[in-house]
């Protein structure tokens, strides 16, 4: 198939109401492994304390949209970078900036649970400050029962703080692990299909527990749900084979999108 | 399709089977006869005085094994002080670190290493340690076998820290974990007890060399305290004996073959239990 849309390169046309703050604003952002140009050009404005999905058929550069945030896709061997990523203001591919500092400030979940099997459940919520350095017991254990309760987790697991980790559910395994990212106190949180390996009911937790979430976090979640994404978003981005196709409220994605493409991946004629 | 045609198949199946079962026993039989001649010939002669006594000289009986197994002890400490810090690190290198490209020859060293006869180990050594200090040492000897450790434990850890899932690697750098921290603390870890399990097999397979010790802690009559002198071993001692035209001499040998066998096999029996706890504790 071939995509003969192209995005317009300057001037994302705004679509934050008058006085929300952007969280993350990309501009021109391509991504290359090796000589693959997996994402291309994509400029858009993330709004802070909201939720946005990002969708599109498999192999479309979902997750290197999302791992580009925090700079995981730098893992990737021969991974590399165009255009400008801003976090608040701060230019996050700047030379100056460590990814490691960058992790902290925008926070991960991933789509196969992982809690750390050698750590209790009390371990895996506060690693991510012990092994920064930071923080006394009376701190880790303030900070372990808000981010449990953060998480929705706190009332299953308060009596068995200390029981392995892998002993939960797979559900409660998500929920430890968001709140794992939750305990160093991200601004951003990114989810790659944080549902999709769960259950109805596990999965319905988890949305509820976004909503909840963003009352106070930016939260950028990749699905390939649409009802999903629909439920949950408040903006949505429509990504096709690595283009940015349509990016606008997730009212009108689903209600009227402007690109013929769009209407076809989200009323299921493909993808 | 006739009747004869099946019973053909069948028959060539049966006997094919046969074959192979009895291949499988002829690798258990061996086994069971070394443990058998061990145990015959030697338990007689394991009394208080083996684990207790220097050998007596030539033409008094009784006496003991005491030093070469304190001296046993002591070069497999020296082989883990050489050996499993390298070989660790070099496992980590290779498993977190590292180009392809390199890292496919640094594997192909150590398996080259690994199959290199123990005797060039003791060559080597003798060129490297024993000539430069101008004689036979502890040393020496703690040195060869833990060169000989080192691509045994680099292997098995880069293998079992391979088995390390990599989303517990990017769930720890996603919290802003720094990577030699991740590692150390994560990835390695969660190996544990297979990086441990790795150091005592190459524990085990070392504990039995003599060929290279011959060349480098040489042997001793007497008790030692000297890493820089000549140090007896549990196999240096049964090959002295064994060698040896005397009766009794052959008897302490037999002793000394099974006190270092059961030692490997407790080493062995330990991997084991260890191993089973790795699997009830995984998910």
């Amino acid at each position: 198939m071939d995509v003969t849309i192209k995005q317009p390169v300057a001037a994302q046309p705004s679509i934050q109401e008058h006085g929300e703050t952007v969280a993350l604003a990309l501009r021109n952002l391509s991504v290359f492994f090796g000589d693959n140009h997996a994402l291309k050009n994509v400029s858009l404005d993330i709004t802070a304390k909201a939720v946005t999905a990002i969708i599109g058929p498999s192999g479309c550069g979902k997750s290197t949209l999302l791992r580009a945030l925090n700079r995981m896709h730098e893992l990737n061997p021969g991974a590399r970078v165009e255009g400008e990523i801003r976090l608040f203001g701060d230019d996050i591919y700047s030379r100056a900036v460590e990814p490691v500092i960058v992790r902290r400030r925008v926070g991960m979940v991933f789509q196969k649970s992982n809690p750390f099997p050698t750590m209790s459940i009390a371990e895996n919520v506060t690693v991510g400050l012990r092994l920064n350095g930071i923080g006394g017991r009376k701190m880790l254990a303030e900070r372990t029962e808000q981010s449990l309760r953060m998480a929705a987790l706190w009332d299953e697991v308060k009596d068995r703080l200390h029981a392995p980790a892998v002993s939960l559910s797979g559900g409660q395994q998500q929920r430890l692990c968001i709140a794992r990212a939750l305990a160093v106190q991200p601004e951003v949180l990114l989810m790659d299909e944080p549902a999709s390996a769960l259950d109805p009911l596990a999965t319905s937790k988890i949305e509820d527990l976004i909503l909840e979430l963003k009352k106070d976090y930016t939260i950028v979640i990749v699905t390939h749900n649409m009802q999903q994404a629909a439920r949950m978003s408040d903006f949505t981005a429509f990504l096709y084979l690595g283009e940015l196709i349509e990016f606008d409220t997730t009212a009108n994605i689903f209600a009227s999108p402007s690109k013929k493409q769009t209407e076809d991946y989200v009323t299921g004629r493909f993808g | 399709m006739t009747a004869p045609n099946h019973r053909w198949r069948n028959f060539k199946n049966t006997l094919m089977q046969t074959i192979a079962f009895l291949c499988a026993i002829l690798v258990v039989v061996p086994l069971f006869l070394v443990l058998y001649h061990l145990i015959k010939q030697g338990f007689s002669s394991i009394n208080f005085a083996f684990f207790t006594q220097l050998p007596k000289p030539v033409g008094e009986s009784g006496g003991g094994m005491a030093n070469a197994i304190v001296g046993t002890f002591i070069l497999l400490a020296q082989a883990a002080v050489f050996g499993v810090p390298v070989g660790v690190l070099g496992g980590v290198f290779l498993s977190e670190y590292g180009s392809s490209r390199l890292n496919r020859w640094i594997r192909f060293a150590a398996d080259v290493l690994n199959g290199v006869p123990s005797i060039t180990w003791g060559m080597v050594v003798y060129a490297l340690v024993v000539v430069p200090m101008h004689g036979y040492s502890a040393l020496a000897g703690g040195i060869v076998l833990g060169m000989m450790m080192i691509p045994l434990v680099m292997r098995t850890t880069e293998e079992v820290l391979q088995l390390v899932p990599g989303g517990y690697r990017e769930a720890a750098l996603a919290l802003g974990i720094a990577k030699w921290r991740a590692i150390v603390q994560i990835v390695v870890r969660t190996a544990l007890k297979g990086i441990i399990t790795g150091i005592l097999l190459a524990l085990a397979r070392v504990a039995g060399e003599t060929a290279p010790l011959i060349f480098t802690a040489l042997g001793n009559q007497f008790w030692t305290h000297k890493l820089t002198e000549p140090i007896s071993a549990m196999p240096l001692q049964i090959f002295a004996y064994a060698i040896s035209p005397y009766d009794d001499w052959h008897r302490q040998a037999w002793a000394g073959a099974l006190v270092l066998v059961m030692f490997v096999l407790v080493i062995n029996i330990s991997v084991r239990l260890l191993t089973r706890d790795r699997f009830h504790h995984n998910t």
